[in-house]
């Protein structure tokens, strides 16, 4: 076994960015973190990935916005957040209190949109990253569509970098034919980069009306069901690009934490999970060392890519 | 807003592994469970839910908001009342005394009662398995020297419960929809016909469709009255935006708010504060 401390052993790096340990809640499942600074202090977190962030403040989709499936959820929140200006005013603000890198997720229906965002949010104090959300299937216009074809998703990431002052990580759509093609085009469009995996598109129907359950008809899906997918295409992708990847889709413990490494992520975000167990986020963190120990692993950092380095 | 302080219900929510003490059928597809844990200590403000986990695994995944029907302080426990609805609650009505059930709670801004004055009439009106938080706050109520009515409807006979219980806490008038128990009808019919003593304030949780005849019956008049809304839930903290509600027109002018977290903002809400 090594000689790293505590700190040094989960400690990673997403190209310039440091995070004291790879755990960070996944965008969209956590706010803007004040629900969850009542169960524990944030600055525990390895990072935050606060509420997709767009020009004009968003009411989302009429409910029911979310369904249960087995091992997972469907939902149809819609992109729901006050607006930019609310954002930097009232939440980005708050956050400063925590030592807290900060990755602020950011949509829009435009390309102009997006690059407002992007150019306003990234002037911010505190403001860490952006994570650009080319990918939520809930909303008609904007979101997925950008993250269903290379060229138009480079397009953009090559607009938002133009502007942007932080690093930028996209964050992809699973809802593709080859995520492969995506990725490498958006890393050479300047992507510092990737988010992966978004929500799957999926449905449930109420069988007593045989009508949808979503008032949206279709949502996104997320939850452990998805973890495999997730796992096969961050290993695709990450044996394609040269870019970090923040993995993400059903993680639950240390050992999923393990496994998203393996298959090629340098840090991780928990989502639906944080809904089950409010703790989940410092709960793992705190049960990665001895995972470590388990797995004769020094630093979290050495696990990543193992599944296919040679 | 009825409590701009948001002081009342201010409650500090926990999880805990909390020990089945009772689980029983007691009306159709009705079941009720009586836990042991600490969080009971955080249980003061009627009309709170917890979020429970019904079984350890993946499935069901997330978690099941049921409202707190009573507490008992001194012997660390409380009671939820839940109808059996899907797998979630079908695996929570097999649960035996001795396990465990994980609890997040207490959760939501309950029913306002810091006010109340001894004296003062209230009317708690019910439907179905919206019945249980009303029992709470009624024995709260009644511990303040509040005359309590109960008006309470269900589908039919087999659906009643909680009658009794009520009972002891004042006057009782049930509806069913068959007509198999007490009224038939709905519990709007019976407020109506003006047997109920004039009230001081009306507290309410039902479905929707009740609801939102209270509110054409009392919504334009200045009459003192809350309801709890119900919706299908993800965190039930406020973060994941799955359960909102728009705010009436008029509390939209007044506030500017734009929507509502029901299991944040609510469950309980003034009675023209939401749109239904």
């Amino acid at each position: 076994m090594g000689t790293a401390t505590t700190s040094e052993r989960l400690q990673v790096k997403l190209g310039d960015i440091t995070l004291k340990n790879p755990v960070m809640p996944a965008s969209g499942c956590f706010g803007f973190g004040r629900e969850y600074a009542r169960f524990y202090d944030l600055s525990r977190l390895g990072a935050i990935a606060v509420k997709a962030t767009t020009v004009e403040e968003r009411l989302g989709n009429p409910t029911p916005r979310v369904a249960e499936t087995e091992a997972g959820m469907l939902n149809a929140i819609g992109l729901q957040n006050p607006g930019m200006d609310s954002v930097i005013q009232e939440e980005l603000p708050w956050l400063q209190q925590f030592d807290l890198p900060v990755f602020v997720n950011i949509a829009g229906t435009t390309v102009e949109d997006y690059v407002e965002v992007a150019d306003t949010i990234s002037r911010q104090p505190g403001v860490t990253a952006l994570e650009l959300n080319i990918s939520c299937p809930n909303v008609k216009c904007g979101g997925i569509s950008f993250g269903t074809d290379p060229q138009i998703a480079a397009d953009l990431t090559r607009e938002v970098k133009k502007v942007s002052r932080v690093p930028v990580f996209v964050k992809l759509s699973p809802n593709v034919t080859d995520i492969v093609s995506i990725a490498t085009e958006v890393e050479k469009a300047g992507a510092d980069g990737l988010s992966m995996i978004n929500t799957l598109v999926g449905m449930r129907l109420d069988i007593r009306t045989g009508r949808p359950i979503l008032s949206n008809q279709s949502g996104g899906l997320s939850g452990p069901a998805i973890k495999p997918v997730a796992i096969r295409m961050i290993w695709e992708v990450s044996q394609s690009v040269n870019i970090p990847i923040i993995g993400m889709g059903g993680i639950q413990n240390a050992e999923d934490v393990a496994e998203f490494f393996m298959a090629g992520a340098s840090a991780v975000a928990i989502g639906t999970a944080n809904f089950v167990n409010p703790y989940v986020c410092p709960e793992v963190i705190d049960s990665l060392p001895a995972l470590l120990d388990d797995l004769g692993v020094d630093k979290i950092s050495e696990l990543t890519g193992r599944g296919w380095r040679r | 807003m009825y409590d701009p302080t948001g002081q009342e219900t201010l409650c500090p929510a926990g999880v805990e592994d909390m020990t089945v003490v009772t689980n029983e059928r007691i009306a159709e597809r009705i079941f009720r469970m009586t836990l042991a844990g600490n969080l009971v200590d955080k249980m003061v403000c009627p009309g709170q839910f917890v979020h429970v986990k019904c079984g350890s695994g993946s499935v069901p995944l997330l978690r099941r908001p049921i409202s707190i029907s009573d507490v008992d302080a001194d012997q660390q426990q409380f009671t939820m009342i839940y109808r059996v609805e899907g797998e979630g609650t079908r695996l929570l009505s097999r649960m035996h005394p001795g396990e465990q059930v994980n609890v997040l709670g207490p959760l939501g801004q309950g029913y306002p009662i810091k006010q109340r004055k001894s004296g003062e009439h209230a009317v708690l009106v019910g439907g179905g398995v919206g019945v249980p938080p009303l029992y709470y706050l009624g024995r709260k109520l009644v511990e303040k020297g509040v005359r309590v009515t109960s008006v309470i409807g269900f589908g039919s006979r087999e659906q009643v419960f909680l009658e009794n219980e009520l009972k002891e806490l004042g006057d009782v008038y049930v509806t069913t929809m068959d007509g198999s128990h007490g009224t038939r009808g709905l519990v709007t019919d019976v407020l109506t016909v003006g047997d109920v003593d004039p009230w001081d304030v009306l507290y309410s949780c039902g479905p929707i469709p009740m609801l939102k005849a209270l509110q054409e019956l009392y919504g334009k008049e200045q009459t003192e009255a809350y309801i709890s809304l119900e919706q299908r839930m993800g965190c039930g903290v406020g973060a994941c935006l799955a359960c909102v509600c728009h705010p009436s027109e008029e509390t939209r002018q007044n506030t500017g708010k734009r929507y509502f977290k029901i299991c944040s903002d609510g469950p309980v809400f003034g009675l023209r504060e939401v749109a239904l």
